[in-house]
């Protein structure tokens, strides 16, 4: 998930007749469902768009350990304690094996982290929001994993095999984060008043933004037919919205706690719940760098990356002194 | 004080120190100097913070054997003051810059590997158990700071500079962790704990040896700061623990 609103460069779809022979051939490959791999023949725009929606998602990854790390030295208990400090680190890893295939396109990790602390590169709209209390640790994993599970899943299946083979090993990852999440959200559920309240407002603030995390409406999402031929987008941004709604309903009914949508209901006709209106003017906002915490976010970041330039320059220069050492006794 | 009260006493100085050196690491995470660097800090976080629970769930078996009832890992760890955190006064220090991590780090990790090979001999299985658990884990902590104070020592003239200056700052921490009280003797002399002053010169000949090839100076300092496993700390424990323990003593008696 991770990546919303990824630019492909192209306003209208190909057909195979106007492709030149490389391009169709790749065209019918991926059509065949067999992988594209690194050093394969690719269109150019096919690169790039899978540049910026890998790095995208890294950025993510990496941007998303700030709202949770915010709880790690205020766990409740040594026990959530390590499984929050262990689920951080996991994204950290999922951001490792993201840049490496990003890497693989020809773009080096350096460069995409100059975009994103110099606000040229976006990551998810979600890890904008503040984590206000321990119940927004739950709802994280529970909502925001469980959306990024339902988007990454079609992404196994993606026409770049590292990318594909990224999501694989995330994804399962992604299902222990989510049951996590359902956990501390079902324990404050059936706590004390006061905790069943702290579950409630927290369902409260991340429901809505976890829809936005699907990217606009199909009918405003001028990029997604580019992306569906490609196969780097299996399902559409509705298609998934609508089942993680109907996947989510009844876990929050188990929880005996109330989605914050006076519209929400199920539609016997559809076999989908309706829900009402999302406020997609606050999903443009929070992308343009409008959200609550977009500029404290990009800040730690860049303070993290500014701070640790002389170890990074440090460790550089010790290993090219040791190679140098290496040579001359050789 | 009878024996059972002090192998509890000698435990919470065992986990104390991990779990507040474990929550120094935690925050850490989403700031380190690179990503490969979050995660192995992490890792060792998460080592110690297991560590401190297996210490911590045996504490409260012993204190069971005097006490009405043994506390939990969490009763212990949330509800305790920091009169009664038994840690050393090295790993409460603040984290500072990344060379202040690593000097700390390094100090503790060659300490704590040379304690538990002696506790892995302990008479008390449980805590030979645990000693052979967590020095398994504990060598590669002390490997990789070995690895980073050489880095940095032998790096640029500014991580030189800096490591240095973090290497002398904590050295007057350090004097404490060889210096046995009334706690540690009969432990020691009934085989269930280990000699202090007897680690001392092998972690001088190990730290001696690191610095020497970071082109680093053993510190000379002589005047050693005590206090820890007496509850007289730094005046950093104090906010570390409001920010740790402030949630669960908000809403006493509720399960997370």
């Amino acid at each position: 998930m991770y990546a919303q609103m990824v630019d492909t460069g192209a306003n209208k779809l190909r057909a195979l007749e106007d492709m030149g022979p490389e391009e169709r051939a790749f065209q019918e490959r991926v059509d065949a469902d067999v992988k594209i791999e690194p050093k394969d023949w690719m269109p150019e725009a096919y690169r790039k768009t899978l540049i910026r929606q890998i790095s995208q998602h890294a950025h993510s990854e990496i941007v998303g350990m700030l709202p949770e790390g915010n709880w790690i030295t205020r766990a409740p208990s040594l026990k959530r304690k390590a499984i929050l400090m262990a689920k951080v680190q996991d994204e950290a890893g999922h951001g490792l094996y993201l840049y490496a295939a990003a890497e693989t396109l020809g773009v080096s990790r350096d460069q995409l982290v100059a975009d994103l602390h110099a606000g040229k590169a976006k990551y998810s709209s979600i890890f904008n929001y503040p984590t206000l209390t321990w119940a927004d640790i739950g709802a994280i994993g529970w909502l925001v994993d469980g959306a990024a599970i339902m988007n990454q899943i079609p992404l196994c299946r993606c026409s770049f095999g590292p990318y594909s083979r990224a999501m694989i090993r995330v994804c399962k990852e992604e299902s222990f984060h989510q049951r996590q999440g359902f956990d501390i959200m079902m324990t404050l559920c059936r706590g004390s008043a006061e905790q069943k309240a702290m579950a409630q407002d927290a369902l409260n603030r991340w429901w809505w933004p976890s829809l936005m995390m699907f990217g606009p409406p199909d009918a405003d999402s001028v990029h997604s037919a580019q992306s569906a031929q490609w196969k780097i987008k299996i399902l559409s941004n509705d298609e998934l919205r609508q089942r993680f709604v109907d996947q989510t309903v009844p876990q929050a009914d188990y929880l005996g706690i109330t989605m914050p949508d006076p519209e929400l209901k199920w539609n016997a006709e559809r076999g989908h719940y309706d829900f009402g209106p999302i406020d997609w003017d606050e999903l443009y906002n929070v992308v343009k760098g409008n959200g609550p915490c977009n500029r404290d976010r990009l800040q730690t970041r860049v303070k993290a990356w500014e701070e640790g330039a002389w170890v990074r320059e440090a460790a550089l220069a010790y290993a090219e002194k040791r190679a140098a050492r290496a040579q001359k006794a050789a | 004080m009878t024996e059972d009260r002090r192998v509890f006493d000698y435990l919470l100085r065992l986990a104390d120190s991990d779990l507040v050196l474990a929550q120094r690491l935690g925050e850490w995470v989403g700031h380190g100097p690179v990503l490969e660097e979050d995660i192995a800090l992490t890792n060792v976080g998460l080592d110690l913070l297991g560590q401190a629970r297996l210490w911590f769930a045996y504490a409260g078996e012993v204190e069971a054997r005097f006490a009405e009832a043994g506390r939990s890992e969490d009763a212990l760890a949330f509800l305790r003051d920091s009169g009664e955190f038994r840690n050393l006064l090295l790993v409460e220090q603040p984290n500072g810059n990344y060379a202040d991590t690593m000097a700390r780090q390094f100090y503790f990790d060659v300490w704590h590997q040379l304690l538990l090979v002696k506790l892995a001999h302990s008479r008390d299985p449980r805590i030979a158990e645990i000693a052979v658990k967590a020095e398994k884990e504990v060598v590669y902590h002390a490997e990789r700071s070995a690895d980073w104070i050489i880095r940095l020592g032998d790096g640029t003239d500014e991580s030189h500079a800096r490591i240095q200056a973090a290497i002398d700052d904590l050295w007057m921490y350090t004097g404490e962790m060889f210096d046995p009280d009334e706690i540690d003797t009969p432990l020691a002399e009934e085989g269930i704990g280990c000699d202090l002053r007897a680690l001392e010169p092998a972690w001088r000949e190990a730290v001696g040896s690191v610095l020497d090839e970071a082109t680093l100076t053993l510190p000379g300092g002589t005047w050693m700061q005590r206090g820890g496993k007496k509850g007289v700390h730094t005046e950093h424990l104090g906010h570390m623990l409001a920010t740790m323990q402030w949630l669960p003593r908000t809403y006493r008696g509720a399960e997370w």
